[in-house]
């Protein structure tokens, strides 16, 4: 492993066999074809002489080795028979319910786990006691090329730049380079019909006076008076539009029954709830929370408050949800309800500012 | 001639007549690979990517990556009769019908887990090693690369069965996108197909979950190692080890051994984890439903950091002529992160620059002879684990019995002043060793033995340092570079001109800081002085009575002092 070997080469740099005739010769400091020829470029410390015995044939402690071997053959072997077990629980037991999985699950991991495991535990005995301890240097040539090297590497890019004449010839570089950017830049219109124009439709939801407001799940309308003990906070969703997972995006709502006096009136100096788009002290905010859009789900009757459970940001109920505490920067809008002529919960009006997260254009 | 012998050399004549194999392939046979047990934290996350690309071929054999509406049939009863996407009924499907399918996704999901924390503490490993260094750079940004991929890779891989917590994943990635100025909306819709959730999401992710990040993982993965085979692993200090050798055992057979037994023993971890430790049980969590969430809602630990920066943010917007500028949610989302992959990717040619070393680097340093980076390490750490600790405030408040807003606020606080306090107590810390290692260097490793001298005096009997241990005790240190000379040699001496500018006294004051170091003063190598290394700065005359005592032993007695 000598770094002066360049003499052993089979083809000596700088004189080619007189017999063969060759291609074009070499430039002088690039390397020699077989080198340039191995891949990973590790070649040059390997001389092609016979070398001298680098490892030891045997184990640092032969009779430690033996009683070694008898373990790691007993892992390797261990590991074959969790293989079997491991195809034996795959045939034998059933899935298709909660515990079956769970039962299967578990013998399928564990003898997976003994398969691999006991060959790694193995594998390392082996290198551990049975293979001799050796510690190599191998030498580190400095990573850059000779001067005379990067000189050729020079001359070479530079002949082939002359030769293409793309230095030389501005008119066709720079048509080139127009033609590339033209390549580049084409394509990207395709991408145009992923998705639709924003538009003004985040603006907006589905609801719209008149439409009722169904509680969410049961999917049933639902009147004042169903709903009259304060503090009960109920999700509320459009008539309609319960199935519809791209409406609720936008038109999930809750509504909040307080008691009289509880509601702070909004008031041109201090935010608050709009009661005239509150029907009995019920009163309707979106569910999509101003930050980046989570569902507004939890509420704390004794403080009024309304908890993000994903970043925290916090509204007060009685004050138009107004924030709090937390990432949020606007309060959750506040829907306008009225009820119908049979008496049920019904929006007035869509949302009058936009719900959910704020976007460049929402102003 | 033995059988092996034969054996090989019949195949071999085959293989090398065809191939011209005996020198290039005997060389890669003989290659020397350095041990030390910090260079298999890359190992983990290359086998577990392996395991990766497994696991989750098998999983694509049964995913339906659709956002069709259907009703469940399966076997799993408390979701029977309700309306799923087909991407969730197939992944209930993948969990309770098909035998192992469960195993293989829980196998997938903590190598997913296992992969993004095996690269982060890799990465730290080259960090506070400075195996960044000249000439690794390339690699260097190739893992913050790889590392960015994983997160994205994870995020999109946990969004796809679509299950409530994923979709609630999905929906803040959203929230985020249309935060961005100018382009967002119109981003989040051509991601989205439309509005939120429409139903197009879970497709494009598969795609990209399945084909185009792990391609570009495969090929900078298989570029990263590459350079690590082509410029030759670095090694930590010891013995015989120098910038000019490679220290430590062939490739073939030890190497290959050893790491075809990790790979295995990786493979049984993540078995054990998966069949004892449950991850992800998407069927507890219902299908997804844009006005339904969970309390406690988390992220996988990779993107905690993220999720923390969302949660610490002050309540900043804007709205400026018609258009809305949500800083609370778009500056926690670029700008952590930001700072430190940009940081990172800097901080090779920012080091090289202010200490001005532009040499190769094929030893490691160890963490405290390099002070003041691992004290921006540890500094960024801190940054990053506070924001990592407040994406699960909620999860912490309940487990503590601490008020969730106090909490936050402790955060806010924190994530600015806890990596100053860190900065400062690693320098300190460092430079502590470094004086035990002087100190060890000088007066040698303390026996336990007292003894009376004639003269009733008491004294510790010592022994030298091993010489391998020395060896990695002094290695960085003395053998540091020598490094451009930017301030003046005496108090009077003017200041080289280049050092007047602006950027010339910051320079000084990054080589001051970034050499500061306490010298090694054992025996007479004296490159511990005079080279820009142990700038007196750190051991302030007279504040150390008792070093400058070591370093008075040191140069006058030869080699170690007696051990009496």
């Amino acid at each position: 492993m000598s770094e002066t070997n360049g003499s052993h080469r089979d083809e000596p740099p700088d004189e080619p066999g007189p017999e063969e005739p060759r291609g074009p010769y070499r430039v002088i400091g690039t390397p020699p074809p077989a080198q340039a020829r191995t891949l990973l470029g590790e070649a040059e410390h390997i001389s092609t002489e016979p070398v001298v015995r680098e490892l030891p044939a045997g184990p640092d402690d032969p009779k430690k080795a033996t009683g070694a071997e008898r373990i790691v053959a007993a892992l390797f072997l261990l590991s074959l028979l969790a293989s079997i077990a491991f195809i034996a629980a795959y045939v034998a037991l059933p899935v298709h319910s909660l515990d079956a999985v769970f039962r299967s699950n578990l013998a399928l991991g564990l003898t997976m786990a003994i398969a691999f495991g006991a060959v790694a535990v193995g594998a390392v005995i082996w290198v551990k006691v049975i293979m001799p301890h050796v510690e190599l240097v191998e030498p580190r040539k400095p990573l850059a090329s000779t001067p005379e090297a990067r000189a050729a590497f020079t001359q070479t890019f530079t002949e082939g730049a002359e030769a293409s004449g793309f230095v030389k010839r501005p008119m066709l570089r720079r048509t080139l380079i127009a033609a590339s950017a033209g390549l580049a830049i084409a394509p990207l219109v395709l991408l145009r019909d992923m998705g639709p124009l924003p538009g003004t439709s985040l603006r907006h939801t589905v609801w719209r006076k008149g439409l009722r407001l169904l509680v969410y799940g049961p999917n049933t309308p639902i009147r004042p008076a169903d709903f009259a003990i304060p503090g009960q906070m109920i999700t509320v969703v459009p008539d309609g539009y319960q199935d519809n997972q791209d409406a609720l995006a936008k038109a999930a709502t809750i509504i909040i029954k307080f008691g009289p006096g509880q509601l702070v009136p909004d008031t041109p100096r201090t935010y608050g709830t709009k009661m005239n788009w509150t029907v009995d002290n019920i009163v309707a905010y979106s569910k999509i929370c101003t930050h980046v859009g989570c569902p507004v789900a939890l509420y704390e009757e004794t403080t009024h408050r309304i908890l993000c459970p994903c970043h925290q940001s916090t509204f007060d109920a009685t004050r138009g949800a107004a924030v709090t505490f937390g990432p949020a920067a606007r309060p959750l809008p506040q829907l306008p309800l009225g009820v119908d002529a049979e008496g049920y919960l019904v929006a007035t009006h869509d949302y009058y500012e936009p719900v959910g997260p704020s976007f460049w254009e929402r102003g | 001639m033995t059988f092996t012998e034969k054996a090989v050399e019949g195949t071999g004549r085959f293989l090398d007549d065809r191939l011209r194999g005996a020198v290039s392939v005997r060389g890669f046979l003989r290659k020397i690979f350095p041990d030390h047990w910090s260079f298999l934290l890359g190992e983990i996350a290359l086998y577990s990517f392996i395991i990766l690309l497994l696991t989750g071929t098998f999983l694509t054999l049964f995913f339906q990556p659709s956002m069709t509406e259907i009703v469940y049939h399966g076997s799993y009863l408390p979701l029977r009769g309700v309306r799923m996407s087909e991407a969730y009924a197939s992944t209930l499907n993948i969990s309770f019908d098909v035998r192992g399918g469960l195993l293989m996704r829980q196998v997938h999901h903590w190598a997913a887990l296992l992969f993004m924390a095996a690269l982060m503490v890799h990465m730290l490993r080259v960090f506070f090693t400075g195996a960044y260094r000249k000439p690794r750079e390339f690699n260097w940004l190739i893992g913050i690369v790889l590392f960015t991929l994983g997160m994205l890779e994870g995020l999109f891989g946990y969004s796809l069965p679509d299950d409530l917590l994923s979709g609630t994943g999905l929906r803040i990635t959203e929230g985020v996108i249309q935060s961005i100025p100018v382009i967002g909306t119109y981003f989040a819709y051509f991601l989205f197909g439309g509005a939120f959730p429409g139903h197009i999401i879970i497709p494009r992710l598969y795609v990209i979950h399945v084909l185009l990040i792990p391609g570009l993982l495969l090929a900078l993965i298989s570029a990263h190692l590459f350079f690590m085979f082509h410029q030759k692993h670095t090694q930590m200090p010891g013995k015989g080890r120098t910038n000019a050798n490679v220290v430590g055992a062939p490739m073939y057979p030890y190497f290959m051994a050893k790491t075809g037994a990790f790979f295995f023993f990786i493979f049984a971890v993540l078995a054990l984890l998966s069949t004892f430790a449950q991850i992800n049980p998407i069927w507890l969590f219902g299908p997804y439903n844009p006005s339904g969430i969970t309390a406690g809602s988390q992220p996988d630990f990779y993107m905690g950091a993220l999720e923390g920066a969302l949660r610490i943010m002050w309540p900043w917007e804007w709205n400026i002529a018609g258009h809305t500028l949500a800083f609370n949610v778009f500056i926690p989302a670029l700008v952590p992160l930001g700072i430190i992959f940009t940081g990172a990717a800097l901080w090779p040619f920012l080091e090289r620059w202010a200490i001005g070393d532009y040499s190769e680097h094929h030893v490691n340093d160890r963490p405290r002879n390099a002070p003041t980076r691992t004290a921006i390490g540890m500094a960024a750490i801190t940054f990053y684990g506070v924001l990592w600790l407040e994406g699960a405030n909620d999860v912490i408040a309940a487990q503590l019995q601490i008020p969730l807003y106090t909490l936050t606020w402790i955060a806010r606080f924190a994530v600015i002043l806890g990596p100053v306090i860190a900065y400062w107590v690693t320098k300190r810390i460092c430079l502590g060793l470094q004086r035990k290692d002087a100190h060890l260097l000088a007066h040698g490793v303390e026996t336990g033995i007292i003894r009376q001298l004639p003269s009733g005096e008491f004294v510790e009997l010592t022994r030298p340092v091993p010489e391998q241990d020395r060896a990695a005790l002094e290695y960085n240190r003395v053998n540091a570079p020598e490094l451009p000379r930017t301030t003046p040699d005496g108090a009077d001496a003017v200041p080289a001109p280049e050092t007047r500018s602006m950027l010339g006294r910051d320079r000084v004051s990054a080589v001051r800081r970034g050499t500061e170091g306490i010298p090694v003063a054992a025996d007479g190598h004296g490159n511990g002085h005079g080279n820009g290394h142990g700038a007196p700065a750190a051991v302030p005359g007279g504040a150390h009575p008792a070093l400058e005592q070591d370093a008075a032993d040191g140069a006058d007695g030869e080699g170690h002092p007696p051990s009496h």
